[in-house]
């Protein structure tokens, strides 16, 4: 499953944050006074997802950020202990019992969204779990039913990309013609139509079609070519190495050499 | 049977009670700057497990690993590269000339990776959860960090197990000497896997990391490249490491391998120079396939060039010269300057370049140094107390 967000829709009135907010007992905000739109943000280890405005050639865009749920992981892919997990349904979800603290998703991910909490003894990795417990019930994540505009459409990512294609194709002169997600990163959960190139709306353009698991395939694919290939090399190197010195009839014992001490 | 066995016990307790006792002056110069930083590093581990990571560290959410990863471990490990490298050359290719530094080396290994890879339990946010890579069912195999974890340990044994003799030998247990001997060459090759596949692995470590990294640190062939610089940063380390050794426990060394050793420190000089070439020769080649040229006209460019000649090219001619022309100072000074080009490399990819476009940079915070400090201080303290006691500097019998 994934999300489409339709840029052109969204008018910023954040319900979707409140919602998450109150969704998953983390910081709601106060949309009316805090004037969090006047300024950049990043989701936190308080918030899984923000609304940021970006102002653009064609007036402002609101564009609401969080996990893109990768549907090949660089966190689920780096996590030691699969505490990080792409699930069949299409969320990447996060496990307390497994968790090591390493941070490698946090290294690994391109959008930077495993948040990590410093200020705990006992800290938790904060990200966008697309709701999966409310997924698991069947219902819609929260940001989803609280959006007055459809700016998101919940659904599967095939489903989601007809919608886009078809809205793309019948506006022309509305839609840049990418859908961001459909490639990048070699395909996200989340993805993204707008009116003005992403650049311009805080994506970053220079990730790449790669799924970023491919990055380290071939290191971990040659591990075990080397875990048995160079023991038998050196085993090799090391009796030709007593077959020229000694004419290979005693054991070499460097410990002997040294005479009794 | 069973009271043979109760009082060789308590022979063996009185023995390790008596070999607790400190010896030698108390008040060395050492000594007195080591105990308050460890004292001090010990409170600020303290805060670090009762507030978090974020009361005693500059971690952020934009820079999740520092000065305890980047250097602690990342170039901890690659300065305990020298185990690997001595052990192939003594007991694979057994090459007996430097047989009489096997011991020490490997004993700086194993400290060295007990110490710095258990440096990463400052770091997990969940310490407590540091068995779960090798317990249950929850096997991260597509994980770098997975094999680093099950390296670190596996090596740790295997480091161990090449210097139980000595321990034998400390203990006067004659029986399990000859056991733990026979395992040698077998544990031999296996740590030198392992070393060739964490070495590289930590540079695998940060292939994802491709968007952060600046261009001209940030290379699919990191592997290799970590690798081949694990090689002379270990000998560099031997060499520098053995330098203050020989002067420091002078009257533990005995005089013929005292001259002995200036033969090693050439030949030592000699590898890490033909492996320097070697490195320098692959980053040229990324640098020109890579066609970044365009990246050397500013702060970043000049700073790798910095790198890359200064603490690569210019060690590496050094050691060459100092090996032809016998000259030992020259040799000294450039594995000073080879191990600096090591810590420069390892920091700039795991946080200096990292996010070279970030406004608001990581710097290490005085807590992050001082615990790193500390981990190095108890390291040599227990370095101390082993040599003095084990038959370590001794070509063994």
């Amino acid at each position: 499953m994934g999300i489409l967000v339709d840029t052109t829709r969204c008018i910023g009135c954040r319900a979707c944050e409140v919602a998450c907010g109150e969704e998953h007992d983390l910081l709601v905000p106060d949309v009316i006074n805090d004037g969090a739109l006047e300024m950049q943000r990043t989701t936190s280890d308080k918030q899984w997802m923000v609304v940021n405005k970006h102002e653009t050639e064609k007036g402002d865009v609101f564009v609401k950020r969080q996990c893109m749920h990768c549907y090949q992981a660089a966190c689920a892919t780096a996590c030691p202990t699969i505490a990080m997990e792409k699930t069949k349904k299409g969320p990447v979800i996060w496990d307390g019992n497994k968790c090591l603290g390493c941070r490698y998703c946090m290294v690994s991910c391109p959008f930077d969204m495993p948040k990590f909490e410093y200020g705990s003894w006992n800290p938790k990795l904060q990200k966008c779990t697309m709701c999966f417990e409310r997924l698991e019930a069947g219902q819609k994540p929260a940001c989803v039913k609280a959006c007055p505009t459809d700016t998101l459409i919940f659904g599967t990512r095939a489903d989601n990309l007809e919608i886009a294609r078809h809205r793309i194709y019948s506006h022309p002169d509305k839609y840049v013609h990418q859908i961001y997600g459909e490639h990048e990163v070699g395909g996200t959960g989340y993805i993204y139509l707008s009116a003005v190139p992403f650049d311009q709306i805080g994506f970053r353009t220079d990730l790449g079609n790669k799924p970023y698991p491919e990055y380290t395939k071939e290191f971990l694919y040659a591990v075990p070519m080397v875990l048995f290939g160079v023991p038998a090399f050196l085993l090799g190197l090391n009796a030709l190495a007593g077959s020229s010195k000694s004419g290979g009839e005693e054991e070499f014992d460097p410990d002997r050499e040294g005479g009794e001490g | 049977m069973n009271t043979a066995v109760t009082r060789e016990m308590g022979h063996f307790f009185q023995f390790l009670i008596q070999e607790m006792k400190p010896r030698g002056p108390w008040l060395t110069p050492f000594n007195v700057i080591s105990v308050p930083v460890i004292l001090t590093g010990l409170v600020v581990l303290y805060f670090r497990f009762v507030y978090g990571l974020g009361a005693v560290t500059n971690l952020s959410q934009d820079f999740p690993w520092g000065f305890w990863l980047g250097f602690d471990v990342v170039t901890g490990i690659a300065l305990a590269g020298g185990a690997y490298v001595i052990t192939f050359v003594v007991y694979v290719m057994k090459v007996d000339k430097y047989q009489s530094i096997v011991r020490v080396t490997v004993l700086n290994a194993l400290l060295a990776y007990i110490f710095y890879a258990g440096a990463l339990l400052f770091d997990l946010g969940r310490p407590w959860h540091a068995f779960n890579p090798y317990i249950g069912n929850s096997f991260g195999f597509s994980s770098v960090m997975f094999l680093i974890c099950w390296h670190f340990m596996l090596y740790m044994v295997a480091a161990f197990v090449e210097f139980s003799p000595v321990i034998a030998e400390w203990a006067h247990w004659e029986k399990a000497r000859k056991i733990l001997k026979g395992l040698t060459l077998g544990t031999v090759i296996f740590g030198i896997t392992l070393s060739i596949l964490h070495q590289s692995g930590l540079g695998a470590l940060f292939l994802m990391a491709k968007p952060k990294i600046h261009p001209l640190w940030w290379s699919e062939f990191i592997p290799i490249l970590f690798f081949v610089s694990s090689i002379y940063a270990g000998l560099a380390m031997i060499i520098f490491e053995g330098t203050i050794s020989h002067r420091v426990f002078k009257n533990l060394i005995d005089p013929d391998s005292h001259h002995a050793f200036e033969d090693i420190i050439f030949g030592l000089a000699k590898g890490a120079a033909i492996t320097m070439f070697v490195y320098y020769f692959m980053k040229a080649l990324l640098f020109i396939h890579g066609k970044q040229w365009g990246f050397l006209n500013d702060g970043w460019g000049y700073w790798y060039l910095l790198e890359v000649l200064g603490f690569v090219l210019v060690p590496g001619f050094m050691f060459a010269f100092g090996f032809r022309n016998r000259s030992l100072n020259i040799v000294k000074l450039a594995s000073v300057l080879a191990l600096l080009g090591i810590v420069l490399n390892r920091l700039n990819v795991s946080f200096i370049s990292f996010r070279w476009y970030a406004e608001v940079h990581y710097y290490p915070s005085w807590q992050e140094i001082v615990v790193t400090l500390m981990i190095i201080f108890t390291e040599i303290w227990i370095f101390r107390w082993i040599v003095t006691r084990m038959p370590v500097f001794k070509p063994a019998h």
